[in-house]
């Protein structure tokens, strides 16, 4: 025993000594030890400077384009013709093409993304849930170009088959697809709040004879309602940055109309449109690219704010 | 004859509630024959996929008596009791076998419509689980989904709720308010006053002290004891105290058997079963 | 007096079931109403463009006939785009997630990082492209090139990695930490060793998911600028380029002109979806093959 231990005793001194010697001669992990810190914060900086980056750049370029068109202007002008001889840069048509896209989008993509949500968390069995969540989920992973040349090849043929009166690009068809797109995200993040909801309030609800229904309408949805409201407002916020589909299949035409069956330009397919044709650096035509840009970028951001806010400010305690 | 048993059981009741209710004990074990039974249950058995959790139940619950149902911890108790308002089909694995009429209805059948069924029978759950509503949207939620729109009446239906949950008096000022702004105790007699509100036959009560503290858990078992005279009650609870303080009739389950089903105060002072005896004097459990 | 009218209930009971069974199926149906367009748009571009897909295809260079017309360069373009995004995002997007979760203080800074990058998740790509176009082509004045697009795309896309690699960092559990620590090993060997290494299946994912989402985008790139007919192959990355998805685009709007091509773009959706098909499923299985070790 007591020589077991002497030997145990030397070992473990003479790995101390070692480790002891290996520190004396080791400054390379103390460096590290001090530089890494240093090295993360700059790397984690990288995103305040993007955003940072984002808003210099857009409010620089926007300010240059308020000194040859009045603000007033831009903000209610309902001309928008930049390349004419006598340009006018009236954002209204712009907003108002966003705007009706958005609204058709979300008329699709409310209604059927909540009763998804709903049928997923409170009908559907764990196994059928288990599948259709994932197949839902490739919806959301099909890039946007992909429904583009959805909207635009198949789904405006269709809508001409029936209403030939539809224009060969139009604002419905977009709209419509957009709509499939967002289900997905609507779906997912509503049917986390209603899951959310602790089982012991749908129990109390089934336990005074409610169908599951009610138990759906009058306490689930209720008591996951910011959760819900937040998920509709992400997806305003999405439909309303959405580029590619209303590019491809709304066309260009600065029309500012209420009428559907119409070609009309978002925020989004402006900037593709002017940044394409190569506008030259210094026109007011490149940097009406800003001034739009900056209009889309306050939209969304005050979406994701409010959708933030919304979620925080509304969440139920149970 | 009871009083001289009971200190085997600690009691610390009032003198004159004990009075009270060994009175009552008395007279109901007098007209015991005329008692009408609520629930008739005959050879339950109840599986959780491959587990067993209920074996050969044959109980008979009578009509406004508090019906306890004690035993350790995962001997069915729970179970049993959501099998009477077929809550326990929550869990998608479940299958039974054997009967329970509930007033000479057959409830396990597949063609008996569960919601008609909890609409006779109010539940109060083991945590105060209220609506994240106001205090009266709870209580009227009940009588809502079940057509009763007339605001007139729902204000009734709400001020007599509360009141048979003796909990009007602490609320009556502050009914738009959100129920999970009360405390724990006023919590459950809020779900106690939104299960009277749809007025059913029978409330059955899953440990509903269980998470309420020593003062709160009093009121609840006064209230109970209130009503016992307009409703039948089984309650399951873990604290053997409470089933003996509160209770006509006491059912002692183990590993999904009723071990003993009699009088409260025979199990308690006379049990026939030795199992029984260990369990209430601690030797299990 | 009794105010719940027994009959009544009753009576109400049977249309109140009803109403319940009958929405249930409209929920079903609306469930699968997503699936039934996926299923549509999928078909439908089989249908038009398979029979496009050949060898001649995959390896030809762009052209306007459409019989000779091929996407080698835009495969090419999209593979030196990844060259670029892969190490910048591993990088950026690790190192801030490792900042975040392991050295900066709890407190406003850091609330104020975590803020800005949800902000940032929420940006419309397009404006990506604008700070792209206007930072890296015109102002450091690289061109158009893939390291261009690759800096934009990996800025788009960093917002999806470092939510990831938090989440599988703060999934490491506590006592694997405290075990490294306990050993006397400082902070960085402790991340180095123990942490990174146990959050690694975790970053693979996540680094996948936003590769796939640099692949199928396309709006930024509009922006800056890439030609709709580009002969030579990108050897580098300081080429010009095109990508699937650009190729895409522009096969779809000119369609109108020439209808061939919208089967072009038929076929090219399929290379591309066949792709993030690829990385989607190497994601899963790296999730399935490494989840819950410890």
């Amino acid at each position: 025993m007591a020589l077991d231990n002497k030997i145990d005793n030397h070992d473990k001194r003479s790995i101390q000594d070692m480790i002891a010697k290996k520190k004396n001669g080791k400054n390379i992990t103390s460096i590290t030890e001090k530089v890494m810190p240093a090295i993360l914060f700059l790397i984690a900086a990288v995103s305040i400077l993007t955003t940072i980056g984002i808003v210099y750049t857009l409010l620089t370029e926007t300010i240059e384009f308020f000194k040859r068109v009045p603000i007033m202007d831009f903000f209610t002008g309902t001309v928008l013709k930049p390349l004419s001889q006598n340009p006018e840069f009236g954002v209204l048509p712009l907003i108002n093409g966003t705007i009706i896209s958005s609204i058709i989008a979300m008329l699709v993509a409310g209604p059927i993304g909540i009763m998804t949500a709903v049928f997923l968390s409170e009908y559907a069995s764990e196994r059928v849930r288990r599948t259709l969540k994932p197949m839902l989920e490739i919806l959301a992973g099909i890039p946007t170009i992909v429904y583009g040349f959805f909207a635009f090849t198949f789904v405006t043929p269709l809508i001409r088959e029936f209403f030939p009166s539809v224009e060969a690009t139009n604002i419905l068809s977009p709209g419509l697809v957009m709509g499939v797109m967002i289900i997905p995200m609507i779906a997912s993040l509503s049917e986390d709040a209603m899951t959310s909801v602790p089982n012991a309030m749908r129990e109390g609800a089934l336990a005074l004879g409610s169908t599951k229904l009610e138990v759906t309408f009058r306490v689930v949805i209720p008591a996951a309602l910011s959760g819900i409201i937040a998920s509709f407002v992400l997806g305003i916020s999405r439909a309303i940055g959405e580029t590619m589909i209303v590019t491809i299949a709304s066309g260009s035409s600065k029309n500012f109309t209420f009428d559907i069956t119409q070609s009309m330009q978002t925020m989004t397919a402006y900037i593709v449109e002017v940044s394409g044709g190569e506008a030259p650096a210094g026109s007011t035509i490149y940097y009406s690219l800003y001034a739009v840009a900056m209009t889309l970028f306050v939209f969304t951001l005050i979406m994701n704010l409010l959708a933030r806010y919304v979620s925080r400010k509304f969440r139920e305690e149970y | 004859m009871a009083t001289l048993t009971k200190p085997k059981v600690n009691i610390k009741n009032h003198a004159n509630t004990e009075q009270k209710s060994i009175t009552e004990t008395a007279a109901t074990t007098k007209q015991n024959m005329n008692k009408k039974i609520v629930y008739d249950t005959k050879d339950l058995n109840l599986w959780y996929g491959e587990t067993h959790a209920l074996k050969d139940i044959n109980l008979s619950i009578y009509e406004k008596e508090v019906t306890a149902i004690i035993g350790p911890s995962g001997c069915g108790k729970s179970t049993y009791l959501k099998t009477l308002n077929r809550m326990v089909e929550l869990v998608p694995s479940v299958k039974t076998s054997g009967v329970i009429t509930y007033k000479d209805k057959s409830i396990l059948d597949k063609s008996f419509k569960v919601e008609d069924l909890r609409t006779r029978v109010g539940m109060v759950f083991q945590k105060p689980n209220p609506f994240p509503k106001s205090i009266y949207d709870n209580i009227a939620y009940g009588p809502k989904i079940h057509g009763i729109r007339n605001k007139k009446i729902l204000d009734e239906i709400v001020e007599k709720s509360l009141r048979g949950a003796s909990i009007w008096d602490e609320v009556k000022d502050r009914l738009k308010e959100n129920a999970y702004g009360l405390s724990g105790g006023q919590q459950q007699r809020i779900c106690i006053a939104r299960c009277l509100a749809i007025e059913p036959d029978v409330i059955l009560m899953d440990e509903p002290t269980s998470a309420l503290d020593p003062k709160s858990t009093l009121r609840v078992e006064e209230l109970i004891q209130e009503l016992k005279k307009d409703y039948s009650i089984v309650i399951v609870t873990h604290n053997m105290q409470q089933a003996a303080r509160i209770s006509d009739r006491t059912a002692f389950f183990l590993n999904g058997e009723v071990v003993e089903y009699d009088e409260t105060d025979t199990i308690f002072t006379n049990p026939a079963d030795s199992r029984t005896e260990d369990y209430i004097s601690g030797r299990f459990g | 007096m009794k105010y719940v009218d027994t009959n009544q209930v009753q009576k109400n009971m049977n249309s109140r079931l009803l109403k319940n069974n009958v929405l249930k199926s409209v929920f079903f149906l609306a469930t699968i109403f997503g699936l039934i367009v996926l299923a549509v748009l999928i078909i439908r571009v089989i249908m038009q463009g398979a029979s496009w897909i050949n060898m001649d295809f995959l390896t030809n260079k762009l052209s306007t006939s459409p019989d000779r017309a091929g996407i080698m360069g835009a495969i090419l373009g999209t593979f030196w785009l990844m060259v670029v995004v892969i190490p910048v995002t591993l990088i950026l997007g690790v190192g801030t997630a490792i900042y975040l979760e392991l050295y900066a203080r709890k407190g406003r800074f850091q609330s104020f990082v975590q803020t800005n990058i949800a902000n940032l998740a929420g940006v419309p790509s397009i404006v990506y492209g604008i700070l792209g176009m206007t930072i890296f082509v015109r102002a450091l004045d690289f061109g158009n090139v893939v390291l261009a697009g690759g800096l934009t795309m990996s800025l788009l896309v960093l917002p999806i990695i470092i939510v990831a690699a938090q989440e599988s960092i703060r999934a490491v559990p506590q006592h694997l930490s405290e075990a490294s620590y306990g050993m006397g090993a400082t902070k960085w060997q402790t991340v180095k060793n123990i942490i990174l290494p146990a959050a690694l299946p975790g970053i693979l994912t996540g680094s996948i998911l936003s590769l796939s989402r640099a692949i199928g985008e396309t709006a930024p790139l509009v922006v800056i600028g890439i030609p709709a007919l580009l002969i030579p192959f990108p050897g580098g990355i300081m080429d010009r380029f095109t990508v699937l998805p650009m190729q895409i685009y522009y096969w779809t709007i000119d369609s109108s002109l020439v209808e061939e091509y919208a089967n072009l773009a038929a076929a090219t959706i399929i290379v591309l979806l066949v792709l993030l098909f690829l990385l989607n499923a190497t994601a899963i299985v790296i999730r399935n093959k490494f989840q819950k070790r410890y």
